[in-house]
């Protein structure tokens, strides 16, 4: 029994054209298969029971009444966790379902399944939880101090960072200082978390799943369901976004839990509300900045105090603290450096990944910096700016000296010269180009136009010592005449287009135009995640070398076929490359065609590809050769304020990136569009509203997304400089986009209005009051 | 997070016509909008489910000839109409120009967003034929898109709008 997944399509295409996704028309025809679409015949219904307060110790929990409801099959709680009752990326802490204190609204305490959702949704309503309600922890300042509750038995700070680079006691003449913070912002992808476990009646199970990452779903779940790891089996459905969202387990644990207990396949899927508390947010943040420079603009020293609030349970927030510390200071030299961040445990929603991953929140802070130094300085923000720009062989405040292209400068240069937008004409006057849109509040008055510069950075892949690795598995055959190549890997496809490049590089590296790529599943080693811009450097990386070994037994094949034939021998091969279903010789000669020397031959080659290993901050000073490579992009921002209303309008938006090699450029322009866009949204509206550690807006109506009439053009401009260390000499891609639009916005929004805007999403009566 | 409702009054056998076809559901819940008819009882999960409140468009459909989000419409509601679904936007084995449009112009990331898209843009172009970039902003401002930032998607339009003029 299997329900419908998303089919293996036959693809083509080189590295670095601009090819078609395959399952584009199947998702513009409806019948691509999302992992909320799974179904099979007999299936059960989930729902989960959630706390209703941010903190509470758990008196009781009768399920009585929930039992006897009509359709319900099962209620389970923490009792019925077979194995280990906690779990964690990083940190075992959190509760499959809470034992006997929930620390956040929203969290999971039972389980129910049922007949119909909606028999469900009622049962999971008729648990009878009596609570002792405590006074929630919601504010991360008071979570570093001794008289705090102590939320975990470590207590509350999850991760402390401390870097110390070059003279402590340095001093300059001239000095800025800043607070900044940052909301709370919400991933929202637009597919809910969903799944379908189906047990396959000898005790183990298979889990159909929208997952980053399939094996760190599988090794949780085998703790939490105390089941070797053969014994749970993860298939990657159709996947609506993730942005980070789906990086920690969701209903991965409940639906397996309730589908081992009654026996049925059991499917998940969250309601827009619930995804709110079903997956983690982008830390909120509160930053202190102190720029120091000499009088011609050079930067003297920087010391920063970054604390992230985590809320109720670790995540990836040790990792996400970090790198908003190592990358405090911005792409910029700086000689001396006194960093200090935490992050801590409070009883708000649990924060974890989000795209651009503690990048986003510091850059808000050391861009602003800039521009005030600029201010300060009488200089213009984009020369201070380049003035100022790492260079390859610079060294970040952690000591790493950066290698391969910098392009810090050019990247300036090159959105400073961009022609500019038109100002508004009384003319032609288009309501929706206005602040405040077709609501019609300003024909021009009190509108005044910003422009603003930001540039930003952040590592690709896992860094600080992390094992970072991917598998694939390559095998080419005859298949109707023609050689076919299947590649095979556990990467997950969120929308990205990491299916395509897979076979891109396979295409390419074999000279063979028929390539598949299988489905993701457990069935196959480790991809990593579809996390921190990785996959197609490492998964890429993993199919190149993989085809690579396939490759060379194709030519030592070659090379003993020919020899029995008379026609050459040893190390004949040298000059040979694989092209056009062929073998070709150094001259442009066919060899002989792959479909004639592979005959019924198959030939699989699986192979791990691992990029440069990385080593853990140290602890007293924050120095280590931490990350393995850096990825660079630049925002210029043109903005119209309402400044009677505070209302505004972005509108223009441009953009340089170093893409090192773009694989797929259609695939990295959406990557530059999108990312810009979910920029703009934490820079003028996207935030989740927490009052008492309770969510107020956990819905669309509420939580606002950029739509068409806010995000407006973006002009961009790709550099493919090429790493001498990558695979292609490709960068990682994704989340640069959504790092430094937001805090170009902004920078635009203080131009206008010369405010100094301390905070985002900036709200309107932040620039009217 | 209150979930308290008042129980089920009596289950409903819904009669309508979808994407030409008469169908008939039975044992419909009166709380069962529309969308979650279509695909949990009559087996089309094209429309998506991603907020179920009418604010992000994935589940925009055609009833009796008007743009509406499934998840507004009970599912009673639907008793004796015509609905399209974007399941009934193309023909058997072929892509239909806006569909064609969406896949050429790299409008598609992970598309949850796609098949509510479709359907809006095919009835705008139904509506103005050659819209400008203004009205296509518009007229999708009801769609939200969370991997694309929409600028490929504004391409896809003006170039299904490009194509089914040629085709005229």
């Amino acid at each position: 029994m299997k329900p419908k997944l998303p089919p293996a399509a036959l693809m083509s295409g080189r590295v670095g054209e601009p090819v078609r996704r395959p399952d584009a028309a199947l998702k513009t025809r409806g019948d691509f298969p999302y992992s909320s679409d799974l179904q099979v015949d007999g299936m059960l219904w989930g729902a989960t029971v959630r706390s209703p307060h941010p903190y509470a110790r758990i008196v009781s929990i009768d399920s009585t009444e929930a039992r006897s409801m009509p359709g319900v099959r099962a209620v389970l709680t923490h009792d019925d966790v077979p194995g280990k009752k906690v779990y964690g990326l990083e940190i075992p802490d959190q509760p499959v379902l809470a034992i006997d204190v929930v620390r956040y609204w929203g969290e999971a305490v039972a389980l129910v399944a049922a007949d119909h959702p909606e028999q469900a949704r009622r049962a999971a309503h008729a648990v009878r939880l009596e609570y002792e309600v405590l006074a929630p922890l919601t504010n991360p300042e008071l979570a570093l101090t001794e008289n705090a509750p102590r939320l975990h038995p470590d207590g509350n700070i999850t991760r402390a960072i401390k870097i110390r680079r070059g003279d402590q006691n340095a001093r300059a003449d001239v000095v800025v200082t800043g607070e900044y913070e940052v909301g709370m912002q919400d991933q929202a992808p637009l597919g809910p978390e969903s799944g379908l476990a189906i047990p396959d009646g000898a005790g183990g199970v298979d889990l159909y799943i929208a997952t980053q990452w399939l094996h760190i779903d599988r090794d949780q779940l085998a703790g939490v369901l105390g089941l070797p790891h053969e014994a749970v089996r993860l298939t990657m459905a159709g996947i609506g976004g993730a942005f980070g969202a789906r990086e920690d387990l969701s209903m991965q644990a409940h639906a397996c839990m309730l589908a081992l207990r009654t026996g049925r396949p059991v499917k998940m899927s969250y309601s827009r509300a619930e995804s709110f508390v079903g997956h983690v947010h982008r830390h909120p943040a509160r930053m202190r900045y102190e720029h120091g420079a000499t009088r011609d603009g050079k930067l003297v020293y920087v010391k920063a105090r970054i604390l992230l609030d985590g809320g109720a349970y670790a995540s990836s927030s040790t990792a996400v603290i970090s790198n908003a510390c190592c990358f405090a200071v911005g792409p910029y030299e700086c000689p001396n450096a006194i960093i200090d961040g935490w992050v801590v445990y409070t009883n708000n929603p649990p924060c974890g990944a989000m795209r651009g991953f503690g990048s986003v929140q510091n850059c808000y802070a050391h861009e602003a910096q800039m521009d005030k130094l600029a201010a300060a300085l009488g200089m213009d923000p984009v020369e201070l700016r380049i003035h100022n720009a790492m260079k390859t062989g610079s060294t970040l405040v952690t000591g790493q000296a950066v290698d391969g292209p910098v392009p810090v400068a050019e990247l300036l240069s090159r959105i400073k010269v961009m022609p500019m937008p038109t100002a508004v004409s009384g003319d032609h006057l288009d309501l929706t180009q206005m602040p405040g849109g077709v609501s019609n509040t300003t024909h021009g008055e009190g509108v005044r136009r910003g422009v603003g510069y930001a540039v930003g950075f952040k590592n690709v892949g896992y860094s600080e010592g992390f094992n970072d690795y991917s598998t694939a598995r390559v095998k080419l055959a005859v298949a109707d005449g023609r050689p076919r190549v299947e590649v095979h890997t556990a990467g997950a496809e969120v929308g990205q287009g990491l299916v395509m490049v897979q076979a891109q590089i396979a295409s390419t590296v074999l000279g063979v135009h028929d390539v598949v790529v299988l489905g993701a599943d457990t069935q196959v080693g480790s991809s990593g995640s579809s996390s921190a811009s990785r996959q197609t450097y490492i998964t890429g990386g993993a199919v190149k070398a993989a085809s690579e070994a396939v490759r060379d037994r194709v030519f030592a094949l070659a090379e003993s076929e020919l020899s029995g034939l008379g026609r050459g021998g040893s190390g004949e091969s040298d000059g040979w490359r694989l092209e056009s279903d062929a073998i070709v010789s150094a001259d442009g000669g066919v060899v002989i065609t792959l479909a004639t020397l592979l005959g019924e031959e198959v030939i699989e080659e699986t192979r791990e590809y691992r990029p440069r290993r990385t080593s853990r901050l140290d602890g007293e000073t924050g120095q280590a050769n931490a990350h393995m490579q850096f990825a660079f992009a630049a925002h210029r921002a043109v903005v119209d304020v309402d400044v009677e209303l505070g209302l505004v309008k972005v509108v223009e938006l441009a953009t340089a990136q170093d893409v090192g090699k773009a694989i797929n450029p259609q695939a990295v322009e959406g990557q530059l569009e999108g990312g810009a866009a979910q920029g703009l949204g934490l820079a003028v509206m996207e935030e989740i509203q927490v009052k008492d550690g309770v969510i107020r807006n956990p819905s669309f109506t509420d939580y606002l997304l950029p739509t068409t009439l806010d995000m407006p053009q973006l002009r961009m401009d790709v550099l493919e400089l090429g790493d001498p260390n990558s695979p292609f000499g490709l960068k990682g891609v994704g989340e640069p986009p959504a790092i430094s639009s937001g805090p170009a916005i902004v920078a635009a929004i203080r131009t206008a209005t010369g405010r100094e805007i301390k905070r985002v999403p900036v709200r309107p009566h932040d620039l009217t009051l | 997070m209150g979930m308290g409702r008042t129980p089920p009054v009596g289950l409903m056998r819904i009669t309508c016509t979808v994407n030409g076809k008469q169908v008939s559901a039975d044992d419909v819940w009166a709380g069962e909008s529309l969308l979650y008819v279509l695909r949990e009882r009559l087996g089309l999960f094209g429309s998506k489910n991603a907020c179920e409140q009418g604010e992000c468009g994935s589940c925009s459909v055609y009833l009796d000839g008007k743009l509406v989000c499934a998840c507004l419409v009970l599912g009673g509601q639907a008793e004796g109409r015509e609905i399209v679904t974007v399941e009934g936007i193309g023909s058997d084995g072929a892509l239909h120009a806006v569909q064609e449009a969406f896949v050429e112009a790299g409008a598609v990331q992970c598309g949850f967003c796609t098949p509510g898209l479709i359907v809006a843009a095919h009835d705008l172009l139904n509506r103005i034929p050659e819209p400008s970039t203004v009205q296509i902003r518009e007229a999708l401002a009801g769609n939200i898109c969370r991997c694309t930032g929409y600028a490929k998607i504004i391409d896809a339009v003006h170039l299904a709008a490009r194509g089914l003029a040629q085709s005229r």
